[in-house]
């Protein structure tokens, strides 16, 4: 018995495959959620962070950076959906390094504040994805 | 002069075998482009049916109530259109459809006392409308054969931050739709608000257990329906890229064929003259062969011996007026 998981964006099917064990983390502070099968159905809204899908027998841990979205779970069949999603070994990781740095140097001002919180978690989400899958 | 005729026909038929050239070169271009369109109209589908789904889901645990996005206004006095045509012509009939078809619901709307708005997406649509003096509140172009769904975020942050500040109070989008290769049909629908799912739907097949949300189901309804709005901007941007593209080559196709027609007749007629030039040229040659013939066969009856009869009769005249004129019976 395994999951059925689909990573889905607007543009195409990111990754799709049988897995062991999924975990995410569902906005409003709920912290991380792990899904096994026999999970009951589940709808959750995703934060800006990092989804891995450990796949069925054996193999690398899969990496997710999700910049919100949603998930849905039911009889087995995992789907995560996302507008901005990027699988781990797509991140470029100098590029999110340097722009972690760059929103770091900058204080924000009152009106780009939410922006740039943003904008650094998403960065921090990319890194953290890359890293774990490496 | 028949031979200028040739010429000039010869150079025509090069010029339509060029024109030719390009058209079919474009027709294998969007032959390709509309393989590559239908693709990703496909692999968009598998996000927009789960994101449909997970609204169902929400609105059978019974969100949405009183959700901006999904209400009907009960007085609606702004009509705003989005109408998706493609940046470039040469495509039949597909601009111009979707565009008409806009512009009559739109006319409608304003018979019937509403005020209208104009989104344009397409560099087509835009033209269209300025050129008619309609106000255009936003125009997006650059994207129409190949749209991202960035850029249909755009368009959708647009239209519904303005929609739930109530400045519009029914959105449409008028775009074509892409049935298959041969058919595809301008339509005009409904955008926001958006459609209420029906609750009452047959139940799926798969378990019907309670579903457990976090958040709140309304908090995650809040967040998927602008997500859905722009999935279903970006459904509807896709479909309208595969129609261009097949319309384009539907048209291209046609400027072939009929060069290839155009090609043969103007062959036939320049061949016709030059077998005409050619036919007048040998009778120019044997007409003036039979005459030296028969010049030399009876020289009394040459113009020499004529002008010689002419000085016999008129001696006096032909003397005083014309003292150069070699005297033929001399």
């Amino acid at each position: 018995m395994s999951l059925e998981v689909q990573v889905v964006s607007p543009e195409r099917i990111l990754w799709t495959g049988d897995a062991e064990r999924v975990i995410t983390r569902t906005a409003g502070g709920g912290g991380e959620i792990a899904f096994l099968t026999g999970h009951a159905p589940f709808v959750g809204a995703l934060d800006i962070g990092v989804t891995r899908v450990l796949p069925a027998g054996g193999g690398e841990e899969l990496a997710v950076a999700v910049h919100g979205g949603f998930v849905e779970v039911s009889g087995d069949q995992v789907s995560i959906l996302s507008d901005v999603a990027e699988l781990a070994d797509d991140i470029d990781v100098s590029r999110a390094q340097a722009a972690l740095d760059r929103l770091q140097g900058t204080t924000p001002t009152e009106d780009d504040a939410e922006e740039v919180e943003l904008a650094l978690r998403r960065a921090q989400a990319r890194l953290d994805a890359a890293q774990r899958s490496s | 002069m028949a031979g200028g005729q040739e010429r000039v026909l010869r150079r025509r038929i090069k010029s339509v075998q060029s024109t030719k050239k390009i058209t079919r070169a474009m027709e294998l271009i969007a032959a390709s482009r509309i393989v590559k369109a239908q693709q990703r109209v496909a692999a968009a589908r598998p996000y927009s049916e789960r994101i449909t789904e997970v609204i169902r889901n929400l609105a059978k645990a019974g969100a949405g109530r009183g959700s901006p996005l999904l209400e009907a206004r009960e007085e609606i006095t702004t009509v705003c259109f989005v109408v998706i045509a493609a940046d470039r012509g040469l495509a039949g009939g597909y601009n111009s459809s979707v565009i008409r078809l806009a512009e009559r619901a739109l006319l409608a709307e304003r018979a019937q006392g509403r005020q209208t708005a104009l989104i344009t997406v397409g560099k087509k649509a835009h033209g269209y409308f300025r050129f008619r003096g309609y106000e255009i509140a936003e125009s997006f172009s650059g994207f129409s054969d190949d749209p991202s769904y960035e850029d249909a975020r755009a368009v959708a942050s647009f239209v519904t931050e303005k929609f739930e500040a109530g400045e519009y109070d029914q959105v449409r989008i008028a775009y074509t739709r892409f049935l298959s290769l041969g058919t595809q049909r301008a339509t005009d629908s409904t955008f926001l608000p958006l459609e209420r799912l029906a609750e009452d739907e047959a139940p799926s097949d798969g378990p019907t257990a309670d579903y457990e949300f976090e958040p709140s189901p309304d908090e995650i309804l809040d967040r998927l329906l602008p997500r859905y709005a722009e999935a279903r901007l970006y459904a509807a941007m896709l479909d309208a890229a595969a129609s261009e593209h097949a319309n384009r080559q539907r048209a291209m196709k046609s400027a072939t064929d009929n060069a290839d027609d155009l090609i043969t007749r103007l062959s036939r007629v320049m061949n016709r003259a030059r077998q005409d030039a050619i036919t007048t040229e040998i009778m120019e040659i044997v007409g003036g062969a039979e005459a030296l013939r028969q010049g030399a066969g009876n020289h009394e009856d040459l113009l020499v011996d004529v002008v010689g009869g002419a000085h016999d009769l008129f001696p006096e005249t032909y003397d005083s007026h014309h003292p150069h004129h070699p005297r033929s019976d001399a």
